[in-house]
């Protein structure tokens, strides 16, 4: 539904989205993840028609952005960052208007506006002033203008930016239930939103893709392995050797306690790829006659994940930056 | 077409949610007002003259005030993203903003018609001249709107707007009647002059629709609405 093909946008001297591609499928959620200033609103402004690309081409809907703006544009929803709404408008006069410059009929339009507010949980405010209401409210009347002519692709610029837990979770629950019937493309820098509501995660980092994939996927790259912590009573330097003498055991690392002394330690076991060495390690700490109180697979986080990709971006950007 | 109506009225009833527009809108019927007492008087001609050619300075400082918000408090609010990614043009965009505000500038001139309701009560005036004074008012009117629509769209402050607004108007209306009036230009200066804003307009308020008056107001509006268009647009090329 959405395909992007070496998207670029320079703002002077500045690379804002550097050859950006990727796809989205029908029914899909993508989360769009990325840093502040990582270029995620500039890409998203590029396939909503609002700022043209420098160079590269992207369609939505089948629908080329540049010489179909129109088109894209009417089978688009669009959050923009912020929701920025006529304030001075009440939320059912608000989404009326939206109606009728979506050319929708007054049938047409009572129905779905009556869709949309029951939808994003507008009830209780339809008659009120945007400008009266809580930053939740304001995002939901975005959200709900964005649904209203029932569009194909939906792009939501960081759609829970400034939400309450409540309301974020509201939000998210609001946003899988679209999927399937809609393609989604939403941005984000909180990663647990990825994880909660995204089938596919594209990372963006200084206007370049640096990886992409499920939420699983991303946490099996290579980068990311699970780890194994065993938390025992020995002494550090003898647990350390034995537990990296198993097999399939790639690196071990004492992460708390002390050398010495009847101390519990924690031992973090790196095992080389596809292995599971839980049982192993298991077997070794207990013939070896020390106290296990412990032990856990911790799956990598998407957040060490990013945290990884996004700084190894900041690095090589500023390493060229030297040259 | 429907667009630019729709945008149309959602910018005229945007006007009555705004204080600022009431307090231009009083200030104007309140020197309207004190202005009509001149032409109100016992053995004046029961005609509207003074008053319409005082509207046209008023106006110089009140259309800019009207139209201030237009189009920067859209790029302000970023209310204008919102818009473009709707299936609307930037022509939609601003004609639409340009019809509710003349809309709302007509609105504003209605209660003078007080003024002529009471002409014909008391005296027997001449229609024409009134009928034409009005004409030359709306017309004058869509001029400075295009104009205060201009500089809204080049800036997010509202304030700046205005003042540029001001200043466009003053020079194109007031600065050339002053040195018309104070010097005596021969030739390519003279027709300089009288190109201002308010020499033409008084022909209006005399009685006479001049056709290459119609056409001048019609064709500066014209300008300024393009040049609007193209304000927009430009965000694509920045």
């Amino acid at each position: 539904m959405i395909s992007v093909s070496q998207l670029t946008k320079v703002y002077g001297q500045t690379v804002a989205v550097d050859g950006v591609s990727f796809d989205v499928s029908k029914g899909q959620i993508v989360g769009f993840l990325g840093p502040n200033g990582a270029g995620k609103s500039t890409t998203l402004r590029m396939l909503t028609c609002y700022l043209p690309p420098t160079s590269g081409t992207a369609t939505v809907a089948g629908f080329d952005i540049f010489h179909d703006s129109m088109k894209v544009r009417e089978h688009l929803g669009y959050l923009p960052e912020n929701v920025p709404l006529y304030t001075e408008m009440k939320v059912t006069e608000y989404l009326d208007f939206r109606g009728r410059l979506r050319r929708m009929d007054r049938e047409t339009r009572r129905k779905r506006i009556d869709y949309v507010i029951e939808r994003c949980w507008l009830g209780s405010v339809r008659r009120k002033t945007i400008g009266h209401l809580s930053k939740g409210f304001r995002q939901r009347v975005g959200l709900a203008d964005a649904l209203l002519h029932n569009p194909p692709v939906l792009i939501l610029d960081e759609p829970t930016v400034g939400l309450d837990p409540a309301q974020i979770r509201e939000t998210r629950k609001l946003i899988r239930d679209l999927g399937g019937e809609h393609t989604l493309l939403l941005s984000t820098h909180i990663l647990p939103e990825v994880e909660a509501v995204c089938d596919r995660a594209i990372v963006i980092a200084g206007g370049k893709i640096v990886a992409q994939g499920s939420p699983d996927e991303l946490r099996a790259s290579r980068r990311m392995q699970a780890r194994v912590l065993v938390e025992c009573r020995g002494p550090a330097r003898e647990v350390e050797l034995a537990l990296s003498r198993v097999s399939g055991v790639s690196k071990v690392e004492i992460v708390n306690g002390q050398t010495t002394g009847g101390n519990y330690i924690t031992a973090a076991v790196r095992p080389k790829e596809a292995y599971d060495v839980r049982e192993e390690v298991a077997r070794t700490v207990i013939q070896h006659g020390w106290p296990l109180r412990e032990i856990r697979l911790e799956h990598a986080t998407l957040e060490e994940f990013f945290v990884q990709v996004t700084a190894n971006q900041a690095m090589a950007s500023a390493a060229t930056e030297k040259d | 077409m429907t667009r630019t109506i729709t945008i149309a009225r959602r910018e005229l009833s945007s006007y009555f949610y705004s204080p600022i527009a009431y307090v231009a809108m009083t200030l104007f019927l309140l020197a309207c007002g004190m202005l009509f007492r001149e032409d109100f008087r016992p053995g004046q001609p029961a005609a509207m003259r003074t008053i319409f050619d005082w509207m046209v300075w008023l106006l110089v400082f009140i259309v800019p005030v009207l139209c201030m918000g237009l189009l920067a408090q859209e790029w302000a609010s970023g209310t204008i993203e919102t818009m473009m990614t709707a299936p609307v043009g930037e022509s939609d965009m601003v004609l639409g903003k340009f019809l509710g505000s003349l809309l709302f500038f007509v609105v504003l001139l209605v209660p003078t018609l007080l003024y002529v309701v009471l002409l014909a009560i008391y005296a027997q005036p001449d229609y024409g001249p009134i009928f034409s004074g009005y004409l030359g008012i709306v017309l004058v009117g869509s001029l400075f709107i295009s104009i205060g629509l201009f500089c809204s769209s080049l800036t997010r402050s509202q304030v700046i707007a205005a003042v540029s607004a001001v200043a466009i108007l003053f020079v194109i209306t007031i600065v050339p009647w002053w040195v018309g009036a104070r010097t005596s230009l021969v030739g390519f200066w003279r027709s300089v002059v009288e190109q201002g804003v308010f020499t033409r307009y008084t022909d209006f308020s005399k009685g006479i629709v001049d056709s290459a008056n119609l056409i001048f107001f019609i064709a500066t509006t014209t300008v300024f609405l393009f040049l609007t268009v193209k304000i927009l647009e430009s965000r694509r090329w920045k």
